[in-house]
């Protein structure tokens, strides 16, 4: 917990004390409801006015064996009363619901920030479940720390003793007593849960009494309990006017998608096969059934892609779904949306690769692929959302490039952005942007490889329309009648021209924006999830007084016009990526700049400290205007 | 498969579907003569040219989109029933034809046709079955019998082949017929029973490449030698066959028999045809029937009702509507716990 000028609060009784940032994670055996309590905690921080932002971490194993280490599931929140872009570098408090989850987590706490264990768990069969010699809470493990100890699992059975529930019901509602203490510590209302309990059990009564008690019971136990001299209020952020609601990157992705059907009066085709971290698309597509959204879960990859490309050739937005693996399976097919210039959309939820690697954990290891991972010269237009929120907006942007330039769309995410949260300013409809869709329905003039002279776009004539009836396909297509051709002088333009209209892209988005002085000693330009550390990292150098300026790019390919101009009015720039210098490597060989990367390959997101060290390091002059 | 129909009758001829791009198989080829009957087939199925859409692979056998004045889309190898499913999921008004090889639907779209025949998506797949690649100029396909010699196979394959029918039956086909490239009427009719069903119907041509596996099936195809060596399935009548009509199969167990009709034995203890029966077990049977120890069945061997997968997903979309109204979305974007900032 840090106070406004970043100390450690000392902590004085019974008193209420002011922070404007806390990070908790909230930490147990994947069956101990970690990720409830966190959302929960979430959204109740949100609807009082914190600024928000999460980040879950899922075991990889769906079962892995209670207790043990590969076994927890943990969920962090930062909330604050200004504006964050991470879920924060580390806790400062981190609940442990039994062993497994103090020993994979305390790596973590920094020294001097607050443990809650659950006394309860320490057992000695749970401790060699977590390959603990001895006890940590016993042992000097802890010292450091600040601990409070808690047996959360019999105080809340003891709560529930009159539920009716058995023991096993019972134990299951633990996490609910847990949130209801930290409900107390940081002064948040219990309401929001209450009703959010009162829905999602409402056709198990019991359940949904057992949880709302326990609840409360955690909640007054803070207050009588002497074990916290003081607790905590983190006031309302200054957010922009308007209304928000909390939403993860894949849940704003669908809802982004969902949106560019209803903007163009076109129906919705999913086609996909499952995948972490993608499958969040499908499920949430599905659910938009009346929306007129078909999803279809698809045998494999490849076929996933094949119906999107049916759906376009129909005149619906075609839309695929998948990770690194998947896309691996859809290059060829891609390769044929491209030779038949139909706009499908890939949403591409990058995850650590090479070959399975570890589903569950973030990466942008899959730039390269999404750019070049295809035979034949093969360029796709690549759009990349840097926050949760923002991917409703890139969605809808991935569909627009795709239709007015009939050019398969790479709406480039990852994990991390995927399945953390941030608060979102709703949008009304009237304000998103309008698109619209021009069939070709005259056959006077219809040539199926005929250009719009802006865009270099063919022409999207669909099966129903008469007198239009033609051929496409994979083979390459003579100019303007898209009959099979293997002309040499023929191929050689028809290659020139996929590349140009992708190339013309760039006159159709914005130029990228810098933070900072337009021109100075460092630009730190970042990509996808990189933005929220990379921002904050500049933004506290920048107080520091070093001269060092931020640009994120949203868009990959075309990059935006005026990149190479923006670049070259810096000394250096440093690329963070999490990859080994993929986005590096485009930007030296195309503006032939000296720039310089920091690469991580964890799975996990940067820290603000790591690419605000590095920027330390490559600063070499102060702010000189004021 | 089935469409909308037109209330008024489309005045076309077979010409009007005929492409204006040269046909470029080689002389001889039995693709010409499915591509005819093809065009053949179309004016009579009184859907307007507009609405009907070929789909294919690679091949020789997947040019035919080409040559056909409808939409069409030559795809990529294996991949044509996945573009195929969602063209007709997403335009149920369309009628859509899969044109796919032996090496295309059952080697690398093995998988593909798999899952489209048990979803029963209302298209109409035509595999032509020649036993070899010939695109690739005469490698062994998965359908080459065991120990052919090809240039990939000098000492002859090892690779057990597959049946397109008992593939398709084991899928749960809706509708799986067999027919001959050569046999220009059975093939029409065939075609066209192919294109009235609603689902898939998966339709297995025997197709002559006459340059790499030239005479593949004339033991038992040819003029000749075919009424003795096939039978044709007809629903409810027993199965004869023979120049004479004096030859017949009954079952035995699971074991089909092929017996002369004369004074023990007459047409009623023979197998009789149904090929509306809810269980695909006897199709099997009929399926495994081959030259020369069995008459190679051709005709229909399975034609069944179930809903298509394009309707179950229609009706899905609908029911969703009734049941919670028109989407909207402002209501869906404000849905769950929102608060406002002022
Ligand atoms: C991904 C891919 N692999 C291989 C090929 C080469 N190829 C083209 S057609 C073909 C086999 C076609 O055999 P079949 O489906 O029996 O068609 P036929 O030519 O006999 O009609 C092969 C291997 C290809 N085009 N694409
Ligand atoms: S190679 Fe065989 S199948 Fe292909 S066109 Fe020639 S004869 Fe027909
Ligand atoms: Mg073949």
């Amino acid at each position: 917990m840090t106070t406004k000028d970043g100390r450690i609060a000392p902590p004085r009784n019974g008193e209420t004390q002011e922070l404007d940032r806390v990070t908790i994670r909230f930490a147990g055996d994947s069956g101990d409801g970690s990720q409830v309590a966190g959302l929960q905690f979430t959204n109740t921080a949100a609807l009082i006015g914190n600024d928000i932002s999460t980040v879950p971490d899922f075991p990889a194993e769906i079962r892995a064996p209670a207790g043990s280490l590969p076994g927890v599931s943990s969920f962090q929140v930062s909330f604050s009363s200004y504006d964050i872009h991470t879920p924060g570098d580390a806790p400062d408090v981190l609940v442990a619901m039994n062993p497994a989850a103090l020993k994979t987590n305390l790596p973590d706490l920094p020294k001097g920030g607050t443990v809650i264990v659950n006394t309860d768990e320490f057992t000695d069969a749970n401790l060699r479940k977590a390959a603990y010699q001895a006890n940590p809470l016993e042992d000097g493990t802890l010292s450091g720390y600040r601990v409070i100890e808690v047996p959360i699992t019999s105080m809340n059975a003891r709560a529930l003793k009159d539920s009716g529930l058995n023991t096993k019901q019972i134990d299951r509602s633990k996490n609910f007593f847990a949130l209801g203490l930290m409900f107390w510590l940081y002064e948040r209302p219990l309401e929001p849960t209450l009703r959010w309990i009162d829905q999602k059990f409402s056709k198990n009564p019991a359940v949904s009494t057992a949880n709302a008690d326990t609840l409360k019971a955690g909640y007054h136990f803070g207050e009588t309990a002497e074990l916290f001299p003081v607790h905590y209020r983190v006031p309302k952020a200054d957010l922009a006017p308007g209304r928000y609601r909390s939403i993860t990157g894949n849940e704003a992705t669908a809802l982004g998608f969902l949106a560019a059907s209803r903007l163009t009066g076109r129906p919705l085709f999913y086609g996909s096969y499952p995948i972490t971290p993608a499958s969040d698309i499908l499920q949430e597509l599905a659910r938009f059934k009346n929306f007129g959204v078909k999803t279809f879960q698809a045998e494999d990859e490849i076929s996933a892609i094949g119906s999107a490309i049916g759906a376009a050739f129909g005149g619906c937005l075609g839309l695929t779904g998948t990770s690194g693996p998947g896309l691996a399976l859809k290059s060829e097919s891609l390769g044929l949306a491209v030779m038949v210039e139909l706009p499908i959309v890939v949403a591409m939820i990058q995850r650590s690769g090479p070959s399975t690697g570890m589903p569950t954990k973030t990466e942008q290891a899959d730039l390269l692929q999404a750019m070049f991972g295809r035979n034949g010269e093969c360029p796709v237009a690549i759009v990349a959302p840097a926050t949760p929120a923002e991917c409703f907006d890139m969605a809808i942007e991935a569909f627009r490039i795709a239709l007015r330039h009939m050019v398969p769309t790479i709406f480039l995410s990852d994990g991390y952005l995927g399945t953390s949260s941030e608060p979102w300013r709703l949008p009304s409809v009237a304000d998103l942007p309008t698109m619209r869709v021009d069939f070709a329905t005259d056959p006077k003039t219809f040539h199926p490889y005929s250009r719009d002279p802006e865009t270099l776009a063919r022409p999207w004539a669909i099966p129903g329309t008469p007198g239009l009836e033609h051929r496409i396909g994979g083979l390459e297509k003579a100019d303007i009648t898209g009959n099979v051709n293997y002309d040499a002088e023929n191929h050689d333009r028809m290659v020139r021209f996929r590349a140009e209209k992708v190339a013309r892209i760039a006159n159709d988005i914005p130029d990228l924006k810098v933070i900072g002085e337009e021109e100075g000693s460092l630009l730190v330009l970042g990509w996808g999830s990189t933005y929220g550390p990379a921002l904050s990292a500049v933004q506290r150098a920048r107080t520091r007084g070093l001269s060092v300026s931020h640009a994120h790019l949203r868009y990959l390919n075309p990059f935006p016009a005026n990149l190479g101009e923006v670049i070259s009015r810096f000394d250096r720039i440093l690329i963070p990526e999490m990859n080994l210098g993929q986005l590096l490597m485009l930007v030296r060989a195309r503006y032939l700049v000296d720039a310089v990367g920091l690469n991580q390959v964890t799975g996990r997101p940067f820290k603000i400290a790591q690419i605000e060290q590095k920027v330390n390091e490559l600063v070499r002059s102060k702010v000189t205007v004021g | 498969m089935t469409t909308e129909t037109v209330t008024e009758p489309v005045p076309l001829a077979r010409k009007d579907f005929v492409s204006d791009q040269e046909v470029r198989w080689c002389p001889g080829c039995g693709d010409y003569s499915i591509l005819a009957q093809t065009q053949k087939l179309m004016p009579d199925l009184g859907i307007p040219r507009e609405k009907i859409v070929f789909i294919s692979g690679i091949g020789c056998s997947s040019r035919l989109p080409y040559y056909m004045n409808t939409y069409g889309f030559h795809s990529i190898h294996g991949r044509a029933p996945t573009i195929a499913t969602g063209l007709k999921a997403s335009r149920p008004d369309l009628q859509v034809w899969v044109i796919t090889g032996d090496g295309d639907g059952l080697s690398i779209g093995g998988n593909h046709l798999l899952h489209i025949l048990r979803r029963n998506v209302d298209v109409v797949i035509v595999l032509f079955n020649n036993r070899i690649y010939g695109l690739t100029k005469g490698q062994y396909s998965p359908t080459s019998e065991m120990g052919k010699r090809t240039k990939s196979s000098p000492m002859g394959t090892i690779d057990h082949p597959v049946n397109p029918l008992s593939v398709a039956l084991g899928a749960e086909a809706t509708f799986v017929a067999r027919s001959l490239d050569i046999d220009v009427h059975h093939l029409l009719t065939t075609l066209d029973r192919a294109a009235h069903h609603k689902g898939t119907s998966f339709v297995e041509v025997y197709q002559n490449c006459n340059v790499f596996n030239d005479g593949a099936f004339m033991e038992f195809a040819d003029k000749d030698v075919r009424p003795d060596r096939t039978i044709t399935l007809e629903h409810g009548k027993p199965l004869v066959f023979g120049k004479d009509r004096n030859r017949g199969v009954r079952l035995n167990g699971t074991t089909p028999e092929v017996v002369d009709l004369g004074n023990d034995i007459a047409e009623g203890d023979l197998l009789v045809h149904d090929e509306t029966r809810e269980d695909p077990a006897v199709a099997y049977i009929l399926s495994r029937m081959q030259y020369p120890q069995y008459p190679v069945p051709m005709g229909v061997f399975r034609a069944v009702q179930r809903p298509t997968y394009d309707d179950l997903m229609d009706q899905q979309i609908q029911d969703a509507i009734s049941r919670e109204g028109e989407g909207d979305l402002e209501a869906l974007l404000n849905e769950g716990d929102t608060w406002t900032v002022e």
